[in-house]
């Protein structure tokens, strides 16, 4: 079971044409310069993409906005008490779009950078202000990037940890200071230490933590904005591997473009820590492991709420796991 | 071409003094049947409403026949789930008809778990003259008896029944989106997001799983099942549609499980069209065969496609419905409309088909002359005998008079369901919770 977010069926159907097509400026009023040549197709067009390129501002502006209404559309979806499932999966393909360009454009990581910091149970309102984007002028000018939230650390080499913002605890110095800095991945490591941080948070699982994060998964897959609780299961779950190992991996898959064969095949390897590696694997550049459902968690604000309503809004995907959930007493 | 409002409007929700739409009377579904004769529509609340053409009459040669109420009846009850905590809404999603074999009819309503076949039939005559009970019904004494007699049939004002003879239930975890009856007669598909079951009209314990799209994680789910449709006379092939574009074909002699499709038709995608919603405007909403079996047609958010059953990698004919949308995709998200489900039907000799819009139009395509119409459904326009006027929609720069320009379309209103007499120019359309029933002119 690979990452969920390499859409290779969509990939393999519809040439994956030009990341910043023409089309799009009609539907963005300012969208500028696209380095990307319009011609190429597939694979070409990725990496040409991956190239450095200048995104505006306002094409940037416009692509967050969309992502975010898409997330409140799945959120509100959740809500109700039949979700309609055709419209529910439509939205998280196109947030999966979007997720991947925003990867491939590098302002994917800075985002969950940002909902990593959210991820605390106790700060879970935080999230809305990852809806509300503050511009901070300096790390926008960087590299030309979006905006990005809590004025979190650039994509550059040189990672400033006392950069990283973190809603309540963590001390990223300590982990960072273990860690090889790849450029791409900095984020990720703070991420990873992140508001869990603490290593014998991490330690716990192994083997059992591969079956029931699965387990999770499955639930969380359901579209429901599963319980906080699970949600930050989830990211608890770490491998026993240290970080240093981790981010051993991340520099060997650091350098391929991305090429979405390519990828699946480096993930191959990944299977079995998939589910353990939740939390770095989200900070990677290539993979954007927070998938629709994950990021709905995150950025759920409705932390009680969403208890009741995943179980009442619960919808028909998944049978067993609601009765499961019901037994086990949400 | 030129249509005549024949019968204006006939509101559905029989509270003709009513100007709101109560949400219960919104038209869902219109089937004509296989004649023609009886035009059956599906509500929100559940209910159906059977029209029936009168006979023409020959005092007025030049009067087509006019559709009226035939039968009323509460198909689907809300339900609750208790298990799962959900309701389950009433809402007619789709009517199929059987054709007819006898004197009553039978037709199959769907709401989103169940389907029910009904039965409709005349009585009238009704039996007088019993022995042991007396007119009103109520029992004789068997002593007061003295002779016998033999109760004869009397004629008795029409009455229409509607009785459930069928109720095919338990089969689908998720939202039936369609049913087919297959030309064999004997069996019917229905489909939901993502499974299809065929069903023998007999038998309603038990039905096959003939497609299945479910992953086993899913997370991994991209692709639903929006429509399928039995071939009009091939009774092992069918269609079914994904919210991705697709049309599979498929052939149930090939194997129990139809997963493996035996034509895939899809239409690569324009890179210079891609943009983030291409996906959901690729979805197709309705997948309708020919009445000739040579062709699909198919309707996704902006276009209607003609498909030769023969070629797989591209469309025949591609028709545009609104194309002045596709500049308001940003909007039309956000407000969901996006996700409106358009359906789209043939005329009876497969040359025109029609499909509906915004605004309460509706638009025709000729196969054959490439011309093409917009009509608009509204009581303003559809005095009884007025020809309807073709509408025009002006995209930019300079309106004329009589356009209407983009941005002063009504979103809400919208005809989804539309559907053709099998032989004559009469064609049926919901707007909201009003029927129109427009016919051609006749000279």
């Amino acid at each position: 079971m690979g990452p969920t977010l390499w859409c290779t069926d969509v990939a393999a159907q519809r040439p994956r044409g030009n990341m910043f097509p023409k089309g799009t400026k009609r539907k963005f009023s300012d969208s500028g310069e696209e380095a990307g040549s319009n011609g190429d197709q597939g694979q070409a067009a990725s990496t040409s993409v991956a190239a450095p390129r200048t995104l505006t501002s306002s094409y940037s502006l416009q692509r967050q906005s969309l992502l975010d209404m898409s997330l409140i559309k799945l959120q509100l979806c959740h809500m109700l008490v039949e979700p309609n499932l055709c419209r529910s999966v439509l939205i998280a393909n196109t947030v999966r779009q979007i997720q991947e360009e925003m990867t491939q454009d590098g302002t994917w990581q800075i985002m969950t950078q940002a909902l990593a910091a959210a991820q605390c149970p106790s700060d879970r309102l935080v999230a809305t202000e990852v809806l509300c984007r503050q511009t901070d002028p300096a790390t926008a000018a960087q590299a030309g990037q979006s905006p990005k939230p809590f004025s979190v650390v650039g994509l550059e080499e040189g990672y400033h940890s006392e950069e990283v913002v973190m809603e309540g605890e963590v001390e990223t110095e300590v982990t960072m200071s273990t860690l090889s800095p790849v450029s791409q991945q900095m984020p990720s490591a703070s991420y990873l230490a992140g508001p869990f941080g603490m290593g014998p948070c991490w330690e716990e699982e192994d083997e059992d933590g591969d079956g029931e994060d699965e387990d999770d998964d499955e639930e969380d897959s359901e579209e429901c904005v599963s319980e906080g609780e699970e949600g930050d299961r989830d990211h608890l779950r770490a491998d026993s591997r240290t970080g240093e190992q981790v981010f051993g991996t991340f520099e060997i898959k650091h350098p391929v473009p991305p090429a979405d064969p390519a990828l699946e095949e480096l993930f191959s390897d990944v299977d079995p820590s998939y589910y353990d590696l939740d939390t770095v694997l989200t900070g990677m550049q290539s993979s954007p492991k927070m998938g629709p459902y994950d990021l709905l968690e995150s950025l759920s604000s409705h932390g009680p709420t969403t208890l009741s309503s995943s179980s009442t809004c619960r919808s028909d995907l998944n049978e067993l796991d609601h009765i499961m959930e019901i037994i086990v007493g949400s | 071409m030129e249509e005549e409002s024949d019968s204006r409007k006939i509101n559905n929700s029989f509270l003709r003094d009513h100007n709101y739409a109560t949400e219960a009377d919104i038209i869902s579904t219109v089937e004509f049947n296989s004649s023609g004769e009886l035009l059956a529509t599906g509500d929100k609340g559940g209910r159906v409403v059977v029209f029936q053409r009168e006979q023409e009459s020959k005092s007025q040669p030049n009067r087509r026949g006019e559709y009226n109420v035939y039968s009323t009846f509460q198909s689907h009850e809300p339900e609750f789930d208790y298990l799962k905590s959900l309701e389950i809404e009433e809402k007619i999603n789709k009517i199929k008809w059987l054709p007819q074999q006898n004197a009553a009819y039978f037709l199959l309503s769907t709401n989103d778990k169940t389907v029910k076949l009904w039965k409709i039939s005349e009585r009238d005559k009704r039996p007088e003259g019993y022995n042991l009970k007396d007119e009103d019904g109520r029992i004789r004494d068997p002593s007061t008896i003295t002779s016998l007699r033999v109760p004869v049939l009397q004629p008795m004002d029409l009455m229409v029944e509607a009785t459930a003879r069928r109720v095919f239930s338990n089969a689908h975890t998720y939202h039936i989106n369609s049913i087919s009856v297959n030309s064999d007669l004997q069996t019917f598909i229905s489909t939901d997001d993502l499974r299809v079951n065929l069903w023998n009209l007999e038998i309603t314990d038990r039905s096959f799983n003939i497609v299945d799209i479910k992953p086993s994680n899913m997370e991994e789910l991209t692709e639903v099942i929006t429509s399928a449709e039995f071939h009009p006379r091939q009774c092992h092939t069918f269609a079914y549609s994904s919210s991705k574009g697709s049309i599979r074909l498929c052939d149930m002699r090939q194997a129990a499980l139809c997963d493996r499709h035996c034509k895939y038709f899809e239409e690569p995608e324009d890179p210079s069209t891609r943009s983030f919603f291409s996906e959901i405007i690729s979805s197709i909403s309705d997948v309708k065969f020919s009445h000739n079996g040579r062709y699909l047609m198919t309707r996704d958010y902006l276009t209607v496609k003609v498909w030769d059953l023969q070629m797989e990698n591209k469309p025949l004919e591609t028709y545009q419905v609104h194309d002045y949308l596709r500049g308001k995709l940003c909007s039309l998200y956000e407000n969901d409309c996006i996700f409106d489900k358009f359906e789209c039907v043939w005329n009876g000799s497969d040359s025109v088909i029609m499909t509906g819009s915004y605004n309460n139009f509706f638009r025709m395509f000729d196969r054959n002359t490439k011309r093409d119409v917009t009509l608009e459904a509204s009581r303003e326009n559809s005095k009884p005998r007025a020809i309807l006027k073709p509408r025009k929609v002006c995209v930019g720069g300079k309106r004329r008079k009589d356009e209407i320009s983009v941005d002063s379309l009504d979103f809400s209103k919208k005809i989804l369901h539309t559907t053709w007499h099998p032989h004559e120019n009469i064609i049926a359309v919901a707007a909201t919770n009003n029927l129109y029933i427009f016919q051609d002119k006749v000279n």
